[in-house]
């Protein structure tokens, strides 16, 4: 893999400082009573790959056709590149969208398609035909111009989409949920081209998704929607390892948590009492002081954040030992439910706790009903208070 | 397997024999019947079963008939012209202005001209119409006209009219269901490559309703060129069409095989017309999948 094909920190690191294109300011959307959109602040740098992410409902397809102009919204402002976007109809504004069915139109061929917005371009017939045939072929359908669009693959639709937004050279391009309606193979596949594609033509992408994988491969940057309200903002890995809330933590990937007792904050973080780990200190990064929840504090770790290691392996910094509760193979993983000794917590109840192993060769898979010795590190636990 | 499927097609027509019988009996053997006498010879008053062409030869030469099949023709035209034209704005404004909710409520009201027979329906457009007629004693007592106007009724003017009230529900449902059937997400993406409303219903609604467009065209033309009763009242009797013709040879002069001959002239000619419209369809419907 090329560093082009992944999203880096240095690549980040190097867009913090770029321009705003999107620039989101307490936008407010009223369906009637429903209130879709909650006080969207929010900033997109150009040439970034941007996701909006959260389940059905939360509102980020509202929000994506909010800046594509096709939902006027109730209050707040929208500037893109620094232009107020308050009564510019869909047409005139410099978006382009990729919509989640593709909207191929049927009638036309995939030539016909790709220049569909070409129609008041001052170019000459010849040369908008080589820009559509440019098009295709970044895209990598050189030669279907031809083709009847009906004839497509969902994958070629999908290509024929973006073939048609990009050669409008749109400041943003929007893709609504656009690998959704792929199978798992293409929709890899196309995760990394797109990523490429990105790159190679520099123009800032909006993604909406549902899929928190693909978010994560995909972005520079995400925003974790629920209910209309953006809950946190953050690259990949920081949204991974340090999620700020329960809520965002359990939508992006498995979090264990186990009930909790905060003792005191010392110098670097926060001293707390752990049923099953015994006394931690928290590193004050990994504190989130947002979302303590009904149950009252918590601390969280992700599954592949621990490991089972033989009895007695030397050089570990902690281990906890428990009982194996549940034993799931996948092939490359195995997914351990462990009941830690002691971890009954404050109100008597047992939660085991998730552990992902990958499967190495020449360690066997342990047994429901054997003891585990749970290796562990403070650095990789989340409180939530 | 064989036997199971023999079976099951004895079961199927066994289910349709009744409906095909009675469609047997109602509609093929009096189009037999008819396509059989346009065979036979004339002999006054009665019909000599003895086959000549002379019927179809006489048809095709009286210059009578050319002048009514056409005028048949050209009023069905414009009837589906206008009918299809004024036809379209209802069926979009059903289609996308209407409340979803209350969609099936429209479609009801749109039937509500059908809960009158034709013959009234078209006898009250007469009653509008006429020399002391709803338009004309209006008129008149507002002071707008001294004499009542003539050009409204017993003219082609007005038959087009009547007939395009008559069928407008056929018209406006077929464009309806194909307005329905495209994707909205389409309409988005023509405005989203920046064309303006305007634009992107002539590059995009407009051509994917067209199969809706070409039905709705096909369901009107074919029964106008064949309607008896508006030319009857409407046009007064004097500008009669082909159904006129027909009823005026079979009972009239009481020539059956040359009102047959008739009769099956103008259905090939019909049926002919009709390839065409199906032809047109068949190429716009080939881009939807």
């Amino acid at each position: 893999m090329s560093q082009s094909q992944k999203t880096t920190a240095a690549h980040r690191a190097a867009m913090a400082g770029a321009k705003p294109m999107i620039e989101c300011r307490q936008v407010q959307k009223y369906y009637g009573d429903y209130h879709a959109l909650r006080g969207i602040d929010l900033t997109i740098r150009a040439g970034e790959f941007f996701s909006l992410l959260g389940p059905s409902g939360c509102g980020k397809t509202t929000l994506l056709r909010t800046i594509a102009g096709f939902e006027d919204i109730s209050s707040g402002v929208v500037l893109i590149d620094g232009q107020d976007m308050e009564g510019v109809p869909a047409n005139r504004r410099p978006t382009n969208m990729v919509f989640q069915s593709y909207a191929i139109f049927p009638h036309l061929t995939v030539a016909e398609n790709v220049g569909f917005g070409l129609r008041r371009d001052p170019r000459s017939k010849a040369e908008k035909a080589a820009a559509v045939e440019e098009a295709l072929a970044m895209v990598g359908l050189k030669g279907y111009g031809a083709r009847a669009s009906h004839a497509l693959s969902g994958g070629q639709r999908q290509r024929v989409a973006l073939a048609r937004a990009l050669i409008l050279k749109p400041k943003v391009l929007l893709l609504d949920e656009p690998l959704s309606a792929l199978d798992r193979k293409m929709r890899e596949q196309m995760q990394v081209e797109l990523i490429k594609l990105q790159r190679q033509v520099g123009i800032t992408f909006v993604l909406v998704t549902h899929d928190q994988e693909e978010a994560l491969v995909m972005s520079d940057r995400i925003a974790v929607m629920f209910e209309g309200q953006i809950a946190q903002l953050d690259g990949p890995e920081a949204l991974y390892a340090r999620p700020t809330s329960r809520r965002v933590a359990n939508f992006i990937g498995v979090m264990n948590f186990l009930p909790t007792r905060v003792l005191g904050e010392t110098l670097s973080g926060v001293e707390v009492e752990v049923p099953g780990l015994g006394r931690v200190e928290i590193p004050a990064a990994n504190v989130s002081h947002a979302d303590p929840g009904d149950d009252g504090p918590s601390v969280g770790f992700r599954p592949e954040a621990v490991s089972l290691v033989s009895a007695g392996a030397p050089g570990q910094a902690r281990v906890a030992e428990g009982v194996v509760d549940e034993v799931v193979y996948y092939g490359d993983m195995t997914y351990y439910d462990v009941r830690l000794d002691g971890s009954a917590g404050f109100d008597g109840q047992a939660r085991p706790v998730r552990i992902a192993m990958r499967n190495v060769f020449g360690r066997e898979v342990q047994d429901v009903g054997t003891r585990a010795n749970v290796s562990w590190s403070p650095g990789s636990l989340v409180l939530f208070r | 397997m064989a036997s199971g499927n023999r079976s099951q097609a004895a079961q199927g027509l066994g289910l349709i024999a009744p409906p095909l019988g009675y469609a047997v009996l109602v509609l093929a053997a009096p189009l037999l019947t008819i396509l059989a006498y346009s065979f036979f010879k004339d002999g006054y008053l009665t019909v000599i079963r003895e086959f000549t062409l002379e019927n179809y030869r006489a048809v095709w030469s009286d210059p009578i008939f050319h002048k009514i099949m056409l005028r048949s023709l050209g009023v069905a035209a414009l009837v589906t012209l206008v009918t299809v034209v004024l036809a379209f704005p209802v069926a979009y404004f059903l289609s996308f202005a209407v409340d979803p909710r209350k969609k099936s409520m429209w479609l009801f009201l749109i039937t509500i001209p059908f809960w009158t027979s034709y013959l009234i329906r078209v006898f009250l457009w007469k009653v509008i119409l006429g020399y002391n007629g709803v338009i004309n004693s209006g008129l008149k007592s507002l002071g707008i006209i001294e004499q009542p106007l003539t050009f409204i009724l017993y003219n082609v003017n007005s038959m087009v009219l009547t007939l395009a009230h008559a069928y407008a529900p056929f018209a406006i449902l077929p464009i309806f269901i194909a307005l329905e059937k495209i994707d909205r997400s389409l309409l988005e993406a023509g405005r989203d490559l920046g064309e303006s409303r305007a634009m992107t219903f002539w590059r995009v609604t407009l051509p994917l309703a067209m199969p809706g467009v070409v039905a709705a065209a096909l369901i009107v033309f074919i029964p106008t060129i064949g309607d008896y009763v508006t030319p009857a009242l409407i046009g007064g009797g004097k500008i009669p069409m082909i159904a006129n013709m027909i009823q005026s040879q079979m009972l009239d002069q009481d020539n059956r095989p040359m009102g047959s001959a008739l009769a099956v002239t103008a259905m090939l000619i019909v049926a002919l017309l009709s390839l065409v419209f199906v032809a047109l369809n068949r190429r716009f419907l080939k881009v939807r999948q």
